[in-house]
């Protein structure tokens, strides 16, 4: 397959990410109004809005009254990412993104082997403290120290030493911990997680077609959720942790992975809700 | 790791000395990002610590400005990080009639509907009366004729000057009431560092003792409703304190009886 084949996902990413970051970029500097704002919240075409549900969340524990633009801009995210599986935010939009991916390919390319091992529940705890310290605090806990937004801000905003929390997240990823901001300590994601647990889009898996070859194991960014069992029990990645990032789909030598929606298949292998209304539907 | 496991392994002490070590080290980041410098906010901001807890730092009003008066504050300012200000100075806030900051912010952290009159972004502090040549007794008023208030916001006091004894100085006041803390003024100002300067009110107002009464202020009440005593005591006030008291010692008697 040619190189454009085997990376057709990846580089769907890396221009989607690149799309979003130019129009906030000519929003902010040559007044283009197809995106306004930035990642935190924003409008589209001026008129529909959008926002990251995780800030609007820190800041109404702060005791603080919001307007609804953005209690609506929040909800469109959130029902969005429910659908498509919350963290596809992390290997579409994010900027931190290819920052990480970077650092887990030259860990790869030049065998760097990691120092410390963080647990990857370690983001849920973070995600856990994020609420009431904010409450504590009066002030978005993680908004107010998140590189994400400071990357994301600095980029569209005017280059500064915001930018060192892209080099630090790389050298952190790179020789300390394997997959360290994205895979263990971002609360953001952890909170994608848990938004997208139920999501329609999902990672569709043959279990016939699959060797075991380990391939996707390799290149996977959370690859605790590659659970041959699970997932040939299920037909599909079933985790919220599953980042759509479709490498596994690219790698694949026989092609055993597959984008594909929830229902179809647990209505067909499995009694939940989803086969209830399935076969109502049916019927 | 399933959610069990997550919620057992929540309350392990070791754990939670590490989630607390990670609060306080987290708590004093979040104080570092607050910064030092305090600035004027954008038009219709709330008041400066429900700002910092409602702005969201989306950078929609810096886009809607149209004086490129607005800024993000960066991580290298020392000033919050990420949220908008603006430092008069350079580019003062022209104070648009239609507001398009307020309009474009999200999360009504810039109070929707504020008039741009009724803003207060700052409160302009004539800060150095030894550089003002007003106050050396030159004509400037350059600040004076700057403000979009004038007369209101920033008027003209008028005082003899005993120097030349024919003279008067024109010495330029900041009524509180009405400046908006636009920044013209200090903008205008044409000394090499300005003196006069758009502070951040809480920083600038001062704050009077609720029991202070200025006579002069409250005098036509008091005459109204003031009548002198009927009697004039005819006695020494310590002989009517001992009245009293050998008053008070007939009352006891009575306790003593059974």
């Amino acid at each position: 397959m040619s190189w454009i084949g085997a990376h057709r996902y990846w580089l769907a990413r890396r221009i989607t990410q690149l799309c979003i970051l130019t129009l906030f970029w000519m929003g902010a500097h040559l007044h283009l109004g197809i995106l306004t704002g930035n990642l935190s919240a924003s409008h589209v075409f001026r008129t529909v809005p959008l926002a990251d549900p995780f800030a609007v969340l820190q800041i109404l524990v702060t005791g603080q009254s919001l307007a609804g633009t953005i209690l609506l801009g929040a909800l469109i995210v959130a029902v969005f990412y429910a659908a498509v599986g919350g963290r596809s935010f992390c290997s579409w939009v994010c900027p931190v993104n290819p920052i990480a991916d970077l650092a887990a390919y030259l860990k790869r390319r030049f065998q760097i082997r990691g120092q410390f091992r963080v647990a990857g529940s370690t983001r849920f705890w973070i995600l856990g403290l994020t609420l009431p310290l904010s409450a504590i605090l009066g002030v978005a806990a993680f908004e107010w120290v998140s590189p994400i937004a400071m990357i994301h801000r600095e980029l569209i905003f005017g280059a500064g030493l915001g930018l060192l929390a892209a080099a630090a997240i790389l050298i952190l990823d790179a020789f300390v911990v394997r997959r360290g901001w994205c895979g263990s300590l971002c609360p953001l994601g952890a909170f994608y997680s848990l938004l997208g647990r139920r999501s329609l889009v999902r990672i569709g898996f043959e279990a016939e077609r699959c060797d075991r070859c380990g391939d996707c194991v390799v290149v996977c960014p959370e690859s605790q959720i590659i659970d041959y069992d699970r997932m040939t029990a299920r037909g599909f990645i079933d985790s919220g942790q599953c980042t759509n990032c479709s490498r596994c789909l690219e790698v694949c030598p026989r092609d055993a992975y597959h984008f594909t929606l929830r229902s179809r298949r647990s209505a067909a292998q499995h009694l939940d809700g989803g086969d209830h209304h399935a076969t109502r539907s049916a019927a | 790791m399933s959610r069990r496991d997550f919620l057992s392994g929540a309350f392990r002490g070791r754990n939670v000395a590490l989630a607390a070590t990670g609060a306080l080290a987290w708590s004093h980041l979040v104080d570092e990002s607050r910064g030092a410098t305090l600035s004027p906010r954008p038009p219709g901001a709330r008041d400066e610590n429900d700002f910092l807890a409602a702005c969201i730092k989306c950078g929609q009003c810096v886009e809607a400005c149209p004086f490129d008066t607005l800024k993000l504050a960066t991580v290298e300012d020392e000033r919050a990080t990420g949220v908008p200000y603006f430092v008069p100075r350079s580019t003062p806030c022209y104070m648009c009639e239609d507001t398009p900051c307020i309009g474009a912010c999200p999360t009504d952290a810039l109070i929707d509907g504020t008039a741009i009159d009724e803003a207060r972004m700052g409160l302009a502090v004539l800060s150095d009366q030894e550089t003002c040549l007003a106050f050396q007794g030159l004509r400037c008023e350059v600040c004076y004729r700057a403000c979009p208030l004038m007369g209101k916001a920033l008027r003209l006091e008028f005082r003899p000057q005993e120097r030349t004894g024919k003279h008067a100085y024109f010495l330029p006041v900041v009524d509180s009431e009405a400046c908006t803390g636009c920044g013209r003024c200090e903008h205008s100002c044409i000394l090499e560092e300005a003196a006069i300067k758009v502070l951040p009110r809480e920083l600038a107002k001062g704050q009077l003792g609720s029991h202070y009464r200025f006579g002069w202020k409250e005098k036509p009440e008091v005459s109204r409703d003031f009548t002198a005593p009927e009697r004039a005591p005819d006695l020494p006030a310590w002989e009517h304190s001992m009245d009293r008291v050998l008053e008070a010692m007939d009352d006891l008697s009575g306790i003593e009886e059974p």
